[in-house]
Parts: C-alpha cells; structure tokens; sequence
C-alpha cells in the first residue's frame, strides 16, 4: 500500500514540476522475443553501442542489463533514457531444454540456475520502471499466461506500456493477433533483426514518454 | 495404454479459503501443494501482483530443491463478451476489488504437466 502511495506521489510531483530527466524505460517480455536485439538496435542507432549478446538459445540475457544517458532525437525533439533491458520471465525453467540446443549438461545446469535468478530480478526491477516496453514475438500466440502476468502487473502498478511485436520479417507474424489480445495498447510491429519500421517505433516511443 | 503418472492427484481450493490469506500465504500454500505434486484448481483468479509473486517463489524454489522446474499456470475466464454492459460493469468492479471468483486457475508442477502434453490420455485416466 505504502509503496503505491509513494508511486502516485511521485507521478504527481513530476505532473507539477515537468517531467523526467531520464526516463527509466524496462523491455520485458517472454524469453526469445528479442528483448535485447530491439534494446541493441536503439542503443546501436543513439550511441553507437551494443547493449548485450543474443541468441536462438533462451535466456541468453540472465541479469539484467542497462546503458544510461541514451539521448534519442526524433523530429527536432530530444529524450534521454535509461534503457533497462530484463531476462525473459517463464515460470519454469528446464535445463534439460538447453541441452537439446547442443550445450553440455554441467553448462545447462548452470544456465538453469543463472536464469531462475535473472526471472526473480526481472520481477523485481519492475517497481522501478518508469515505462515499460513489452517485447512479443510476433509469431507466437500472444495469449500465453506470461504475457498476461506481465501485463496484469503493468495495468495494476500503471506503468505506462508501448507493446513491440518483433519478428515482423518472419511470414508467421501477426500483429493483429497481438493489437487482438491487448486493446489497450498501443502495439508498433518491427523486425530488430532486419531493423524494419523503427521510424513508427520511435514515433510510438515520444508518444509514450508524455504518459511518463 | 497410457502409463499412469505416479503420486499425481487434484486439488480444488474455493475461493473463500483463499480470501482471507495474506499474499505470502496464498503462494505459500499454492506452492507446497504443487511440490507434493498435486494439480491445483483454484475457483477464483490471482491478482497480477500474486501471479507475479508465484513466479518469484516458485523460480527461487527452482534454484534450490533438485527436481523440480517451475509450475505451468492457465486461468480459464467465463465468456462475458454476450453479458449486457451492467453484468460486465458488476463484474469488473467485483473483479478489481476481491479477485476474480468466476474464473478457475490451474496450477501445476511443469514436469507433470509436459509428460501430460506428451501423453493426454494419462490424465483421462487419472479422471476416470
């Protein structure tokens, strides 16, 4: 309860007196939705960097990850974020998945153990978002309990959410599908892989910002 | 023939047993129910805030007890699209102030349920 006031306090407080410096903007999602690969590309178009490594295996990202002071200019205006990218949330973790991607048991054992704590971090870090960016693949169904969780968890800490479907490359991917399943928001097909349509991305981005 | 999985049964907790818990205890109990490998049916929804909580518990159980690799979770919600503008007003306040009761939840050890998903007639059976 505590911590809901305090939340409300502090969006009040920023109502009054402007807004946010740097936006504390999270990438959440189900692992293997390309959380890090459309964290890469914004981080790669504003500052020349790379924010982590990707992969086909799961959860490749297992703690979470951030780059500061990431200065995005769109049709003469300017924001500077803190792009905070997370470990994909599941609810069960099998290492026995990772040796069938050809990894060694000890290692997937390992792998295992590291993305049980990067889901618990995940989870927590979320009280701490300013806005949040949830990462689909666009061609999975979107009706998945872990997407529903993540979402419920948005609308109830009213985080303001820009929902991203990647993967918009693959012939399999449907966006209505996803606009569908969550018509609250406001859903941007891309392919971070292909770097398509980050124009209407970053568009959608400002946009969410003045929800901040 | 189906093989039967061993030690596999169901669990149905109302609502009301629930309603009375702290966030802890709910999950608490939800969990040590799943751990003795039981399939839990919960008349009634979690908030997202526990649903959220289930899932940090249940990754830190992961990390610790040999064998087990996370639960499988699935609300069923009635079909409230054919209902007039009051019922589904009704519901939706009822919904934001005490959870949802209309729905059902499925809670799960993930290593039965995968063997389920291999073989569905080892649950026919079970139900038989």
């Amino acid at each position: 309860m505590l911590k809901i006031i305090k939340s409300f306090a502090k969006r009040i407080f920023q109502r009054i007196f402007g807004r946010k410096e740097n936006i504390k903007i999270g990438f959440y999602g189900p692992p293997n939705a390309g959380k890090t690969s459309v964290a890469n590309k914004i981080c790669k178009d504003w500052t020349g960097e790379e924010l982590g490594a990707v992969s086909k295996i799961p959860h490749e990202t297992r703690h979470v990850q951030f780059k500061e002071k990431v200065e995005i200019t769109y049709k003469g205006r300017s924001l500077t974020f803190k792009i905070v990218d997370t470990p994909g949330i599941a609810t069960k973790i099998d290492y026995e998945d990772f040796v069938d991607y050809g990894i060694k048991k000890k290692q997937a054992k390992k792998r295992a153990k590291e993305a049980t704590q990067g889901i618990i971090e995940s989870i927590q870090w979320l009280e701490d978002m300013d806005a949040v960016i949830v990462v689909l693949d666009a061609t999975q169904n979107p009706y998945s309990q872990v997407n529903i969780t993540i979402i419920g968890n948005l609308i109830a800490r009213k985080i303001p959410t820009l929902i991203v479907a990647n993967k918009i490359d693959l012939k399999k991917a449907d966006i209505k599908r996803v606009e569908a399943a969550f018509p609250e928001y406001e859903v941007v097909g891309v392919s971070a892989k292909d770097e398509l349509n980050f124009e209407d991305f970053y568009e959608a981005l400002f946009r969410l910002s003045r929800k901040v | 023939m189906a093989k039967r999985i061993k030690g596999l049964s169901l669990q149905v907790i109302p609502f009301a047993e629930l309603q009375s818990m702290s966030i802890s205890e709910r999950v608490k109990k939800i969990l040590s129910l799943v751990l003795g490998n039981k399939i839990v049916i919960i008349h009634g929804r979690l908030r997202a805030e526990e649903e959220a909580r289930l899932i940090e518990d249940t990754m830190a159980m992961v990390d610790h007890l040999k064998g087990f690799k996370g639960i499988e979770l699935a609300v069923i919600e009635p079909n409230m699209e054919k209902e007039n503008l009051f019922i589904r007003m009704k519901h939706g306040i009822a919904k934001s102030l005490v959870g949802d009761s209309s729905a059902l939840t499925l809670i799960g050890p993930a290593s039965i349920i995968k063997e389920i998903k291999k073989d569905p007639k080892k649950i026919e059976l079970l139900l038989k």
